[in-house]
């Protein structure tokens, strides 16, 4: 259990996907324009990054390694998760409408997110079991979101500030990421384990 | 259509993937952090580039345009698990760097915008020289990067594990600034860098704009 709670802390703060390993930048700055938008992404990240971590480390135990084939990671794990992300869509649209209304157009955005690759790929490499690459995939989509929310709502103040014309758009979102990244530095020298007696 | 060498030049300045296109970030900020991960990923994507975009000219004819996209991840990633082999076998400690952004050339969205943008609608050829500039504009645009980088975070240049090569020391030790290396360095190095590009391309267009009022026509 102690366990669960460091690998959480560890993917959602320490390690953040997008301030501190630096995967999913595209959606991060395509969809921070506004905070509900951004807050929809959220929930559509949290959802497929929880499902593909899953789903992930089936296929990695039960098909890859019995059968000798971890070599085809790479080309298993992108195949799933596109299948997966199709599935998740037409599931939603058929069961609830009201979801559907609140994630659909984000939720063909999440293949090229490369923080769904990148999760089922990390979990497979540190070794975790079933039930921690499910923490483990939640936790860091609510980490991504954290993220972008906190980002989208400093864009909407930053529309009425007076920016050079060179650096408006893209370049002066870069900058802030980069700023909110110094801030989350600051979780990089908490030791959870320590921290609740581990 | 384009010739071959128009489709070679492009991505290197006008529609540089990174500085003009503002593709494939992620692996942008995670590799620059020394000049020869830079260039180790820069060649890593450009080899998929060409290899994805010959193979999706050639089959163009024949993939049915419903599923193209998974047809492409498919092509795509089969490259990626070429290069991820290779380089863990020669260069072992280039990719442990790297780590996990070496699978994710896979997602890389230079890579699929190319499939979609230009292999599925041209020669073999012509595909093959928009892979090879648009991955050395790449590659470019990672070894500029780092070497803004590299030597600002550690106060040496050029440093290369695999290669046995130590790099060349710009300033002692103590000067140096270790977060430049860290994610933080990378996103204000990126944005700052597209900020400058922005604003020498801006002055270029005004020039030109200029002289062509005093000129004839357009």
């Amino acid at each position: 259990m102690k366990q669960l709670l460091v690998i959480m802390f560890s993917q959602a703060l320490i390690n953040n996907y997008m301030l501190s390993r630096i995967l999913g930048t595209c959606p991060f700055i395509g969809v921070s324009q506004q905070f509900e938008t951004a807050t929809g992404m959220s929930l559509a990240v949290v959802f497929v990054m929880t499902m593909a971590s899953v789903i992930t480390w089936l296929v990695q135990h039960f098909i890859l390694n019995p059968l000798g084939m971890a070599y085809l990671q790479t080309v298993s794990f992108i195949l799933v998760i596109a299948a997966l992300v199709q599935l998740i869509e037409m599931v939603i649209k058929k069961n609830s409408p009201g979801l559907y209304r609140a994630l659909g157009i984000y939720l063909p955005l999440i293949t090229t997110n490369c923080a769904v690759l990148g999760v089922a790929i990390i979990n497979i490499s540190s070794n975790y079991n079933l039930i921690e690459s499910a923490v483990s995939g939640a936790a860091g989509g609510l980490g991504w979101g954290l993220a972008i929310m906190l980002f989208a709502a400093i864009r909407e103040r930053q529309r009425l500030a007076p920016i050079s014309e060179a650096m408006q758009g893209f370049p002066i979102a870069l900058v802030t990421t980069g700023l909110l990244a110094m801030a989350f530095l600051g979780f990089s020298g908490f030791d959870v384990a320590r921290f609740i007696g581990l | 259509m384009s010739s071959p060498l128009q489709a070679f030049t492009n991505g290197i300045y006008k529609e540089n993937p990174t500085f003009r296109l503002l593709l494939g970030m992620c692996p942008t900020m995670a590799a620059s952090i020394a000049v020869s991960n830079g260039i180790g990923m820069g060649l890593a994507a450009t080899f998929v580039l060409i290899g994805s975009n010959l193979i999706i000219s050639l089959l163009r004819s024949v993939i049915p345009s419903e599923i193209r996209i998974p047809c492409y991840v498919v092509v795509i990633a089969t490259f990626v698990t070429i290069v991820d082999l290779v380089m863990n076998a020669f260069l072992p400690q280039l990719h442990a760097v790297l780590g996990v952004f070496v699978p994710l050339i896979v997602v890389n969205c230079i890579i699929l915008a190319r499939a979609e943008a230009f292999a599925s609608k041209n020669r073999p050829v012509s595909s093959i020289m928009d892979g090879l500039g648009m991955g050395l504009g790449f590659t470019l645009a990672l070894a500029v990067l780092s070497a803004i980088r590299e030597p600002l975070a550690t106060g040496v240049i050029m440093a290369a594990a695999d290669l046995g090569f130590n790099g060349i020391r710009l300033f002692p030790q103590r000067y140096a600034m270790a977060i430049v290396n860290q994610p933080v360095g990378g996103f204000i190095t990126l944005g700052l860098a597209i900020g400058a590009v922005n604003l020498i391309t801006a002055k270029k267009k005004k020039r030109s704009s200029d002289g062509a009022q005093g000129g004839a026509g357009k």
